[in-house]
């Protein structure tokens, strides 16, 4: 499939349609190479070197000449291979590794990737840099070549000529099969007298080669089991070649070009016996070469996703089941009748438990982090888009990638395509001028758009920003007044940046066939929120909008507190959580029809009670509690402060159990949606506990607010409403009226004037799974 | 818990029943007992049998949805016949069971007052029910008598529509 088109260089862009598929598969790994390779170069100390790292990196060069090479990709084969030989000669410490190396060889590495990037639609690699680079890195291997520590200079330079020369060979031949080139084995076999021992070892070292070269170019053998095969099975006249080229130092040369480069291990031993006269010597260079190639496939392994997923549920299981365990050795040490040697084998237990959370705990890490890809499986699309979308706009727009290694779930990765795509279309479309436009600002004639990822906290966070026109607040208003949505009097620049997200809400003068449509920016916020995630929109008139993507780092696990109320045990995400307090009687106030809200330093929020909320029944404990029916049930307990969305809100709960990492299940799978609840998870002692949604909470409030309004005219709540107004006249609102909770049991004594907790915190309340 | 343990029973019992005229085009029913009704359902979509456990209740669900349950991982919604098919409430007893169906990709607990027998009734067993006004008409495919017991056969299917309502 490709041994037909030898002599086209030059169409390194030529790929077979039909192999596009597999094209895909060799990116992907191509992409995993160079990352190790950059890695492992990065790593590189220059004097501590060892051959081991440059073994690793050397593998990584040679995987990627072989799918390249099975693919039609020359570019990339020709680059690989320069890189290659450089690392050969590298760690058969023939050359000393010098700074100057390091940097060619990373740049060798970008270029692949800038070359492969190509190929998937990125910009095109001028092909006279390659060259240049491909020239540079020859002239590091040749110039360094000659303070070789061999006794007998010449054959190495000779070797490194003859890589090189190989080249066209390689690109013409398949794979690795260079072993099948006629002439060179005439040429070898014309090569006269033996020298029997090396010869044996040579016979070994050519044969573990080709043993070893099929399988370690994995690659090659699974696309084209015909090209690796005939690679295995040219091998063995290989090995005669091999024989006659361990002749004296004179005619060696010529049989370093019989065997040529690709048969690096080959190459490597024939290249070694002239230039020590003694065959123990050669031992020592065939040995890290025979040794290191079998492990050039356990690098990676490709999995199907189910399995993974398999494991992670399986492990989740395990978690649930060990925190079963640790809370029934925990109940039972409570127990008084356990005592002396009980006591003992107990403590055994409880130390084994512990051992076996933290295992449990690290394998569930270890389980999720198979799940995680970086992003840049998602930016990669970005550079074709931008060219494409710009080009038909008009516009010239630089893209700037940043933080393309940061790690999120697979799920997450699949799920943030399209709104990420919407994103960028729409500040290609909306927030980019046009280049006379911004000449005329005074602007630099290309837009940069910037595509960014990080990990913040337990967020990854992906901004999609540009230095267009911004966000026009006006006109948006405008839109907004003439859509009939009513909006404070002066409406923060966050509200109105919000209402872009509105459905059916567009502010472009005319439609464009990129964006404006008016359909899209909901869908975003809404696939966004639907990921447990948020968008937020920073915008600066004539300076550029910056959207910000909040997700979590995983859909499958969450770190959240649990809380008691209604005799129930629910799940709050930490991460929307701000803080946590028993407040002082009076910060709490109501509004007429409104509900309450709580004074929290000289902030107003709303507080809801979550028992009123999902209609739970008064605590069961709670049985001699006067008022549990009406709001003075709402006397007791703590408030959580939620940040939710765009507003914070306070969540009267009964008491916090205890933080917890949780397996996030799915309500929907069998029941469906319930408003306010995300989802649901399983605790210790196998009970399910629903995991709570702020802005469902929020929603689910307002709406009982209304259906209470159209109900029943305000007089029940306006009531009660009186003497806490009254209290209210009294100066507050300060930060030492209301208990900050972060240690709940402090909390119980120090609130004034409350009465006893009837949830004394349970044991569950220091962290646990 | 007597889970799987009372379905084999009652597949014992129906071994040493009478055999069924009809059995070419029979079909397997678990019947099962609220109050002083009998009740069957298609033994095929019968995925186990349950005590009765403590349940995580769920928010603005209907009242016939006692909550959920951890069964072996999966969430699973547990709906009270007698309150799904406007029967009197009753406490829970020692025979309560729980019989969870699967039903499609879904998987839920019924509430009932005990399960009786596993039967087999054919086509000509099963009539039309009569319109009663207690009971949704979508619930019950028909009536069938079996020895001098009147089964009201249900469906499942229909029962399980609730769980989707908003």
């Amino acid at each position: 499939m490709h041994g037909d088109d030898n002599d086209s260089d030059d169409r390194h862009d030529d790929v077979d349609f039909d192999m596009s598929e597999f094209l895909g598969l060799f990116v992907e790994e191509a992409r995993e190479h160079l990352q190790e390779m950059e890695a492992l170069l990065l790593a590189l100390r220059v004097e501590t070197v060892t051959p081991d790292e440059l073994n690793r990196i050397f593998r990584a060069a040679h995987s990627i000449k072989g799918g390249s090479a099975t693919f039609g990709l020359h570019g990339v084969t020709e680059l690989a291979h320069v890189l290659e030989s450089l690392l050969d000669l590298l760690r058969e410490r023939r050359l000393v590794l010098t700074t100057d190396m390091v940097d060619a060889l990373l740049r060798g590495s970008d270029m692949i990737g800038a070359q492969i990037g190509a190929h998937e639609g990125g910009p095109a690699v001028d092909p006279a840099e390659v060259a240049r680079l491909c020239a540079c890195i020859r002239g590091l291997a040749d110039g360094g070549a000659a303070p070789v520590p061999a006794p007998a200079p010449a054959p190495a330079p000779t070797t490194v000529r003859a890589a090189p020369a190989a080249r066209p060979i390689g690109v013409e031949g398949v794979a690795f099969g260079f072993f099948d080139d006629d002439d060179d084995d005439e040429e070898a076999r014309d090569a006269s007298g033996v020298e029997a021992e090396a010869g044996a070892m040579l016979r070994t070292a050519a044969a573990t080669a080709a043993e070893v070269d099929p399988t370690s170019t994995s690659t090659a053998s699974t696309r084209d089991s015909g090209s690796a095969g005939s690679a295995g099975s040219t091998a063995t006249p290989a090995i005669p070649a091999a024989i006659d080229a361990s002749k004296p130092a004179g005619v060696a040369t010529s049989a370093a070009e019989a065997v040529p480069a690709a048969a690096v291990a080959a190459i490597a031993v024939a290249a070694s016996p002239p230039a020590s006269t003694t065959p123990a010597s050669t031992a020592p260079p065939a040995a890290p070469v025979v040794a290191s190639a079998p492990a050039a496939e356990s690098s990676s392994i490709r999995v199907g996703v189910e399995k993974v997923d398999q494991i992670i549920n399986l492990v989740g299981e395990l978690v649930i089941t060990q925190a079963m365990l640790a809370q029934g050795v925990q109940s039972v040490q409570g127990m008084e009748s356990v005592e002396g040697g009980h006591a003992r084998r107990l403590e055994m237990l409880r130390a084994g438990l512990e051992q076996l959370e933290r295992n449990t705990r690290a394998l569930q890490e270890a389980a999720m982090a198979m799940r995680m890809m970086p992003v840049s499986t998602v930016f990669h699309r970005f550079p074709r888009v931008v060219r494409d979308v710009a080009a038909r706009l008009g516009k010239e727009v630089e893209l700037k990638l940043v933080g393309e290694a940061t790690e999120l779930d697979k799920g997450l990765v699949e799920r943030i395509v399209d709104p990420l795509t919407h994103l960028v279309r729409n500040s290609l479309d909306h927030g980019l001028e046009a280049p006379a436009e911004r000449i005329a600002r005074g602007k630099p004639l290309k837009g940069t758009l910037t595509l960014s990822a990080s990990h913040q906290g337990g967020n990854v966070v992906i901004e999609v920003s540009d230095d267009g026109r911004g966000l026009d607040r006006e006109r948006i208003l405008a839109k907004a007044r003439e859509r009939g949505i009513v909006l404070g009097e002066h409406p923060s620049d966050a509200e109105v940046w919000g209402l872009i997200f509105e459905a059916g809400f567009s502010t472009a003068e005319r439609l464009t066939e990129v964006s404006g449509r008016g359909v899209g920016m909901d869908v975003v916020r809404s696939n966004i929120v639907g990921l447990g995630g948020r968008v937020e929109i920073h915008s600066e008139a004539g300076v550029g909008t910056r959207m910000t993507v909040r997700l979590p780092l995983t859909l499958a696990i969450l770190d959240g507190m649990s809380v008691a109320c209604g005799g129930e045990t629910f799940i709050v995400p930490l991460a929307l959580i701000v803080e946590s307090l028993r407040p002082a009687r009076d910060a709490i106030r109501t509004l007429a029809g409104q509900g309450r809200v709580l004074q929290l330093r000289g902030r107003y929020l709303p507080l809801l009670s979550l028992r009123e909320l999902l209609g739970l029944d008064a605590p069961a404990a709670a049985g001699e509690d006067p008022a549990a029916h009406g709001d003075g049930g709402d006397e007791e307990g703590i408030v959580i402060v939620i940040d939710s969305e765009e507003t914070r809100l306070a969540l009267r709960v009964d008491a916090l159990l205890g933080q917890h990492q949780v397996v996030i299940k799915s309500l929907e799978t069998h029941y469906r949606k319930v408003p306010g609840i995300s989802g649901a998870t399983i605790m210790g002692d196998g009970r399910v506990a629903l995991i709570l949604d702020a802005a469902g909470l929020g929603r689910l409030a307002s709406r009982q607010r209304r259906e209470r309004a159209t109900a029943v005219p305000s007089a029940a709540s306006a009531a009660p409403a009186a003497p806490v107004v009254a209290a209210a006249a009294t100066p507050c609102g300060d930060s030492n009226r209301s208990m900050s909770c972060a240690i709940p049991a402090m909390a119980d004594h120090a609130a004034s004037g409350a009465r006893p907790s009837h949830h004394p915190l349970p044991s569950a309340a220091r962290p646990a799974p | 818990m007597n889970t799987t343990s009372t379905l084999a029973a009652a597949e014992r019992a129906s071994a040493s029943a009478p055999a069924v005229a009809a059995a070419a085009a029979a079909t397997g029913m678990l019947t099962f007992r609220l109050g002083a009704e009998h009740y069957a359902i298609d033994i095929l979509q019968v995925q186990e049998i349950r005590g009765c456990e403590a349940v995580t209740r769920i928010a603005n669900a209907p009242r016939s949805i006692k909550g959920v349950i951890n069964l072996r991982g999966s969430i699973v919604p547990i709906i009270d016949m007698r309150i799904r098919l406007g029967l009197p409430e009753a406490s829970y007893d020692a025979f309560t069971v729980v019989i969870i169906v699967n039903v499609g990709a879904r998987v839920v607990g019924m509430v009932v007052d005990a399960v009786s027998d596993v039967v087999s009734l054919g086509p000509g067993q099963i009539q039309p029910g009569p319109a009663m006004a207690a009971i949704d008409q979508g619930c019950i495919t028909g009536l069938g008598t079996l020895d001098d017991r009147m089964l009201i056969v249900l469906d499942v299917q229909a029962l399980l529509a609730d769980l989707d309502a908003p």
